[in-house]
């Protein structure tokens, strides 16, 4: 057995570590938090040279070839990192769609971009309330043409194209392409400043289809990238944890250490196991992905779930450790707060999930 | 990342399975073996004639030196047995302390010529033995034991009382930790041995548990003499020794619990909420949902542990969550199975209850497992301690003679 990364990819992890401590800080954070940014444009320029938008992008689409594994330590350090940039939006979702379910001409067209940074990539999924499924899909493709409003859109605002789940000629779920250059949309004000959303609203845009019709194509879409999801909330709760810790072992309250108090001990604790737990469901996930395992999709139910409930118990204790400074805007425990529940509503949330993950587990044990 | 063996592995593996199959009935099908009821004496002579035939064939002490029948293995094929073991129904519940704790403390401490005489006995499963540590006044704080050693020329003499202590009735031979100077701190006045459990002096009463079984006692001792030659460790070193018989706690491999998620998710199938089979009630789902992901967990962070020990490597401090997540994920579950059944969950009579009864029997016999060999408190405190390096708890006992330290009532 052999349930680990490789020597290659944990090298890979520090490195990206070290780099996204020093060039992804909390003021570079911040200034997305701000406004003064709609992504840290620099910051994006410099990963995508780096090759890691590409990570599992195949070399003859333009990308690093690092495999899945490879894409799964990446999202672990942008989660630690809080980063503002469009990264899942790009690699685990548009980018990822045209890889599973584009044709061949339209991998070559647009997987090269997207790896280079060239374009941003953008999964426009939401109408409005609602679970990611087909009955809440209204936008329409008819003749090649798309209509409707998609929206809250993760990067809609700062992304060259998206990918749009809307229904096609066949009365069925699909996903299209579209370039978003002379779409109309407007930036929203949401939870997670530091990340861009926007409403886009299509009127009559050409797109084009990736694939056949089906929810299938979508869910796949959605399973590949919630493990790769579930690796950015295993590293913000990482980052959560460590700082609740260091904070325990500095702050002095009745003459101690309040790390040395059992109540705040235990906080800690159940932090860590929630986030081992999560972990080794995303390690499982990494692992079904880059198999193409058979119970890909209860592995990723499996770990959405889990991962999404340690950093939300993560972010929130976070804030609980540190006591009244940790409800400033000054201090960074509502980066993370912010981010939790922007990576934990983006693509179906927890009662989605965990109502999938059943439906899979009875499907699995029917057969 | 790949679940194949190694070479060695899969080879080890095929013998494991090869001998299990050959001796033992797979768990398939059967019906599970709940922990409701004592060992009986019926039951002490299959542990013994399973664990000679398991001694014999090489499959036991795996990772002991081969001068005690061992084979010097590597612990992840010890893991690997466990995990082909736990397929089959074997006889459970006599030899895991002595052969996991006992032995393995003896192995660091005892002479040459004592182990000569009690490894190999205790390997073939001749000989059981049992671990005497809590006391009435000391059991999660373990160092503030009272029983008292009294050095009698060759001999000590020991007064007080041990409780807890799993399998004690049934045993040959014991390990102790017990006070030999009261006014050292709590720590530095304790000293180890093993004893004779037939020594005149030794009263063994077993405890009736809340779940009606009795797997425990209470163990008196009236100036029990034990020789100063079964002295383990030197005088005031006890604390040091125990230290060693914790760390060798079974790896937290295999060893599902039932009812596990597959057990709820079949009752749930079966109990209906509003005229429709549960299953399909939200509330539910999101239950099994979340057990689900705990379970998973679990089971993922054994195969990391299992990675590092196939390598070669000492397991990451993750392996350190499982008894609190396991142990309150059984009391929920089975109570929320029994939930499912409503009134009828009440009803334990063998013809009528459900799922052969082990929501039932699980919801009287989880608590303990909350508490045994490290309650849940104890592990939050070993976690924020040891893996995440928070301070230790402020102590009014430190540096304090033991005579002097506050006691309660209780």
């Amino acid at each position: 057995m052999n349930f680990d990364f490789s020597d290659d990819l944990k090298q890979l992890r520090d490195q990206a570590r070290r780099f996204l401590s020093e060039q992804c800080t909390p003021a570079v954070v911040r200034r997305s938090l701000d406004g003064q940014e709609a992504h840290a444009a620099g910051l994006w320029r410099e990963i995508a040279q780096m090759g890691w938008i590409g990570a599992a992008i195949p070399e003859e689409f333009g990308g690093a070839g690092l495999g899945y594994e490879g894409l799964c330590v990446l999202a672990e350090e942008m989660g630690r990192a809080v980063a503002p940039i469009p990264f899942g939006s790009t690699a685990y979702l548009a980018a990822e769609a045209i890889l599973t379910a584009g044709s061949d001409a339209q991998r070559r067209e647009y997987l090269p971009k997207l790896a280079d940074g060239s374009l941003i990539g953008c999964f426009a999924l939401s109408e409005g309330n609602g679970s990611p499924e087909p009955s809440a899909i209204h936008a329409r493709v008819v003749g090649g043409r798309l209509t409707g409003a998609k929206w809250p859109v993760a990067d809609g605002g700062i992304a060259d194209i998206a990918v749009v789940v809307a229904i096609d000629e066949h009365r069925q779920p699909g996903l299209f392409v579209a370039d978003l250059k002379d779409v109309r949309r407007r930036d929203l004000q949401t939870l997670d400043p530091s990340r861009n959303h926007a409403r886009l609203d299509f009127d009559g845009l050409a797109v084009r289809q990736l694939g056949s019709s089906g929810w299938g194509s979508v869910q796949r879409v959605l399973d590949r990238s919630a493990i790769l999801f579930a690796f950015e909330q295993v590293g913000g709760a990482d980052a959560c944890l460590q700082m609740a810790k260091d904070y325990a072992q500095e702050r002095y309250a009745f003459g101690r250490p309040i790390g040395s108090f059992q109540a705040i001990k235990h906080k800690l604790a159940d932090m860590y196991v929630a986030l081992e737990l999560a972990r080794s469901n995303a390690y499982y996930g990494a692992w079904a992905l880059s198999e193409d395992a058979t119970d890909l999709s209860l592995a990723a139910a499996t770990a959405r779930v889990s991962a999404t409930e340690a950093f939300h118990l993560a972010s929130k204790e976070n804030i609980q450790t540190h006591g009244g400074i940790g409800f400033t805007w000054a201090v960074d425990c509502h980066l993370f707060y912010r981010r939790s529940k922007q990576l934990g509503l983006m693509i179906g949330s927890a009662p989605f999930w965990k109502n999938r993950l059943v439906d899979l587990l009875e499907t699995r044990n029917a057969a | 990342m790949d679940f194949n063996d190694t070479k060695e592995e899969a080879t080890f593996r095929a013998e494991a399975r090869a001998f299990l199959s050959a001796n033992a009935q797979l768990k398939a099908g059967t019906r599970p073996v709940l922990r409701q009821s004592g060992v009986d004496a019926a039951a002490v002579q299959r542990c013994k004639e399973w664990q000679a035939k398991k001694a014999d064939a090489g499959f036991a002490g795996l990772t002991w030196p081969k001068r005690f029948g061992g084979k010097e293995a590597s612990p992840i094929l010890q893991v690997i047995y466990n995990q082909e073991e736990d397929d089959f129904v074997v006889p459970r519940g006599l030899y895991e302390i002595g052969l996991g704790m006992c032995i393995p403390t003896m192995m660091a401490y005892a002479k040459p010529e004592q182990l000569d005489r009690y490894v190999k006995p205790a390997l073939r499963g001749e000989e059981v033995w049992c671990q005497l540590f809590s006391e009435p006044a000391g059991g999660s704080d373990l160092a503030a034991l009272r029983t008292r050693a009294v050095r009698d020329g060759d001999d000590w003499v020991i007064n007080g009382q041990k409780i807890w202590t799993s399998g004690a009735h049934l045993s040959d031979f014991g390990i102790i930790v017990v006070r030999t100077d009261p006014d050292k701190p709590k720590h530095e006045g304790l000293t180890f041995f093993f004893l004779d459990m037939k020594s005149p002096g030794i009263d063994v009463r077993p405890i009736h548990q809340m779940s009606g079984a009795s797997h425990f006692n209470e163990v008196f001792f009236t100036d029990v003499r034990v020789p100063d030659a079964q002295r383990l460790g030197a005088v005031g070193q006890g604390w040091k020794v125990s230290l060693t018989t914790l760390m060798n706690e079974r790896l937290a491999v295999g060893d599902v619990q039932r009812p596990d998620v597959d057990d709820l998710l079949e009752l749930s199938r079966k109990m209906r909420i509003d005229g429709k089979p549960a299953i399909q009630n939200g509330a539910v789902r999101e239950k099994i949902a979340e057990w689900h992901a705990r379970s998973q967990g679990l089971k993922f962070t054994r195969f990391r542990t299992m990675t590092a020990l196939s390598k070669g490597e000492t397991p990451g401090p993750e392996n350190s969550i499982h008894k609190l997540v396991n142990a309150s994920k059984l009391q929920d579950i089975a109570s929320y199975g029994l939930d499912l059944m409503g009134n009828h969950g009440m009803v334990v009579d063998d013809d009528l209850t459900e799922a052969y009864g082990m929501f039932q029997a699980a919801l009287l016999s989880s608590p303990s497992a909350r508490i045994a060999g490290g309650s849940d408190e104890i592990l939050r405190n070993i976690i924020a301690e040891r893996v995440l390096g928070l301070p230790p708890d402020i102590r009014v006992d430190k540096g304090v003679p033991f005579n002097k330290v506050p006691t309660g009532k209780r």
